[in-house]
């Protein structure tokens, strides 16, 4: 079965684990991938983008538009600017929170994310996470790539079983941080199974 | 990750040598090599890419396999070796790895490396997946081998940065190799040799352009009389879009040079239009055009040349069906979301992250020279992004190292404004020392300032001279940048630590009224290596909402949120700058309290 996944937000925000860790779980699985990330100038601050395509028919590791079953977005607004990679009936997974670029404090044009999700709430079946409260108990925001990976689990979109994405966040996190990542990936769980589209 | 094929790739090959210089997209080639058992391979990061070709140039007259890694704008660097190197020759393998950036995505200049290897006359690899980059590199230093010529290998971010499954064996060995011969007749360069040698190029060329007729990733597909000549990635968008359109004739070229003539003689058999889909320069498109006129072939040939085919920017799946579906005259549209109604999106340019000590430094010089005139002169690195509102502290950025022969020129065209260079440790060694040396015998006034994080972290954060430690996993004497400016005789140089605002001020301004080069090296290590100790805070009940410390240094920690500044804990190192700022003392915490 052919899955392509697009992962989007802004550089810092563990885009690039969360795409690693989806990669090698499909691997895990015995299915071929292909995978493109956005890495240097980029990753301070801009917008950035993972392209994961798990099958045997992607020919090039970029997701053509309206290609990508799943949109793992990590900040409403770079949802929307993403959103045309989403194929017609795709679900988009949003973490709430807004990154506010420096550009807009001085501006203070009160960009705040909620104009972003009203508006993909009328594009696309969506589950929407509300990234800084779940991960306050967790104790970082660092956290938000799990929860986002454990929602996208938990609503069955991302083709692979939950057991076998965890196994990968073992082996791909610090040990010290396993038992907080584990309780990420099911507060993401949860998440998931409680509004699968 | 397609670096990380292409080091596996050279580790299959026994490899002996493996040196360059950290630049995206090629950086993770030597970290992944580090990352592999690597017994018996001389590992380095060199001070910059012409010390690295040179050192892999000796290494392969001895015999021994050997990589050079860059980025395109390296081999500019790393070209005055490579350029002669061509003509005199190797014994061993030499690869030079020159990784292309389409876009461009993380560089100054949209240059095509299948150019260099036309000018230098040495063959080119082009892969397009990570899984040809594996077996593709090994091809090349067999190839290197047999016509005793360096080769260059031709990657863009898209295949650096991709990722694939490959198998590789289970364990590497370096070759055995015979060690230098000495022969000057052979390796010392001279007018009348490189006379001799630039006629057995050209001849040996023909020869390789016959043998890169049958390589195997030089291929054809379809039999349609209108073909599709692609390379590289943009080969494998043209497959992605044509799954369904069996009925065009696709032509796929791994080796642009030198080129493969009778294959393409071969591939255009019959056909009367062909479009050539490639990125950065018309290179195929060129090369078929000569072949074409040179043949009498009946060819319409679409490309750049025509306007088919943009001349800047990357390829993609959707620019590539574009340009097919008008070329072939229909075909399936994408079935996307129409977007066209999503509320106006807000714009990130990248930033200095939070914490960053650069953004001290620029402000610090900023406020020292407040109300008078001054120039500031930026270079290649993360702090190139001292540019951003509301720093705006970079007037000029060139190339690596330029900001100190720069603030020089300006100097002598403007002495009646103080002249500052920024220039990051990394960068320093890798072309900066001359620079310093240039203005010191030349009698400038200037004050350059060294941004010394300890690391050259744009890149991902590799080890250089002045860290102590190299890529041999050695703990070595680090070199030492004041002491290096004291040798070369600049006037005055000081080290402060940036968070130390006042200070720092204060160090800037006894500078600014001497004469001669003088130096500020600007200490603090990179956040990103470090981990915060305390973290800032806005006390709600001092703060005066004046937003001070927004419009002053822009760090992404601080926002606003309802109106009023807030911290985000999340990004806040505790550097404590925004603190020294504050015209009330509302911001607590951090390192500085």
């Amino acid at each position: 079965m052919n899955k392509d996944i697009l992962i989007c937000g802004v550089g810092g925000q563990g885009t690039v684990l969360a795409s690693k860790i989806i990669a090698a779980a499909a691997m895990d699985e015995g299915s071929p991938v292909h995978s493109a990330e956005t890495i240097g100038m980029a990753q301070r601050g801009g917008s950035v983008t993972s392209h994961v395509r798990i099958g045997p028919d992607a020919a090039s590791p970029l997701i053509p538009f309206g290609g990508a079953d799943l949109l793992l977005a990590f900040e409403p607004a770079e949802a929307v600017r993403n959103l045309r990679y989403l194929r017609k009936g795709g679900t988009a997974v949003v973490n709430t929170s807004p990154v506010r670029p420096v550009t807009e404090s001085l501006k203070s044009s009160g960009y705040d994310g909620r104009e972003m999700v009203a508006y993909l709430r009328e594009k696309c079946p969506c589950i929407f996470v509300d990234g800084d409260a779940v991960c306050r108990p967790l104790g970082s925001a660092k956290f938000l790539n799990i929860v986002l990976l454990g929602a996208a689990a938990g609503a069955g979109l991302l083709g692979i079983s939950t057991e076998t994405v965890m196994e990968r966040i073992a082996r791909q996190v610090p040990p010290r941080f396993l038992e907080a990542n584990r309780a990420a990936f099911l507060a993401g769980l949860e998440i998931g199974g409680a509004n699968r589209p | 990750m397609g670096n990380g094929a292409i080091a596996l790739g050279a580790l299959a090959a026994g490899v002996n040598l493996v040196a360059g210089y950290p630049g995206t997209p090629s950086s993770e080639i030597i970290e992944t090599v580090s990352r592999y058992p690597h017994e018996g391979i001389h590992l380095e990061w060199s001070v910059n890419e012409k010390a690295a070709l040179e050192v892999a140039a000796a290494a392969a007259y001895s015999g021994a396999r050997a990589m050079v890694t860059m980025k395109q704008m390296g081999l500019n660097v790393a070209s005055d070796a490579l350029m002669s190197l061509a003509y005199i020759g190797v014994k061993g393998g030499l690869v030079v790895v020159s990784a292309d950036d389409p876009g461009p995505i993380s560089s100054q200049t949209e240059q095509d490396t299948r150019r260099f290897a036309d000018f230098c006359r040495i063959p080119v690899f082009d892969p397009a997946s990570p899984e040809e980059a594996y077996a593709m590199i090994q091809d090349a230093f067999a190839f290197s081998e047999k016509y005793a010529t360096p080769v260059l290998f031709r990657p863009t971010t898209r295949v650096c940065h991709a990722y694939a499954s490959v198998e590789v064996p289970d364990a590497f060995a370096p070759r055995p190799f015979e060690g230098f011969v000495r022969d000057p007749g052979k390796w010392v360069i001279f007018p009348r040799l490189s006379h001799a040698a630039h006629g057995r190029m050209e001849a040996r060329n023909l020869e390789i352009g016959g043998d890169f007729s049958d390589y195997r990733f030089n291929t054809v597909s379809g039999t349609s009389g209108r073909a599709v000549v692609a390379s590289g990635v943009s080969y494998a968008y043209v497959r992605e879009y044509l799954k369904d359109r069996p009925d065009v004739r696709l032509i796929r070229v791994a080796t642009p040079f030198p080129f493969p003539e009778a294959f393409m003689l071969r591939a255009l058999e019959g056909v009367r239009e062909v479009l050539c889909l490639e990125e950065l320069s018309p290179f195929l498109e060129e090369k078929i055009l000569q072949l074409a006129g040179r043949r009498g072939l009946d060819l319409r040939v679409a490309g750049k040349l025509d306007g088919t085919v943009p001349h800047n920017g990357e390829n993609s799946v959707e620019l590539s069906a574009r340009i097919l579906r008008g070329f072939l005259g229909g075909g399936p549209e994408s079935g996307e979301l129409d977007t066209s109604d999503a509320p106006p999106l807000p714009v990130r340019p990248p930033v200095l992250c939070a914490g960053c000590p650069h953004r001290a430094s620029f402000y610090a010089v900023k406020q020292a020279m407040k109300g008078r005139k001054a120039f500031f002169c930026g270079d290649i690195g993360c702090y190139t992004l001292g540019n951003a509102m509301p720093l705006d502290m970079v007037d000029t950025c060139l190339c690596m190292g330029a900001g100190i022969t720069m603030a020089q020129g300006l100097n002598h065209m403007n002495p009646d404004a103080v002249s500052f260079a920024f220039v990051g440790d990394s960068t320093f060694f890798a072309s900066g020392m001359t620079g310093v040396v240039n203005a010191v015998y030349n009698e400038a006034d200037m004050i350059l300032c060294v941004l010394d994080n300890s690391t050259t972290a744009m890149t991902g954060h590799q080890p250089h001279p002045g860290t102590g430690r190299n890529m041999m996993g050695n703990i070595v004497e680090k070199v030492d940048i004041a002491k290096i400016l004291e040798g070369i005789g600049v006037r005055r140089v000081e080290t402060v630590n940036p968070l130390e605002l006042d200070h720092a001020v204060r160090v800037i301004r006894d500078c600014a009224e001497e004469k001669g080069v003088k130096a500020v090296i600007f200490k603090s290590p990179c956040v990103a290596l470090t981990r915060p100790s305390a973290k800032c805070a806005v006390d709600p009940g001092k703060c005066i909402s004046c937003r001070k410390c927004i419009r002053e240094i822009g760090c992404p920690a601080l926002i606003t949120d309802q109106g009023r500044v807030v911290i985000d804990a999340n990004l806040c190192t505790g550097c404590g700058l925004c603190g020294q700022i504050c015209p009330v003392g509302a911001i607590g915490g951090g390192n500085h309290e």
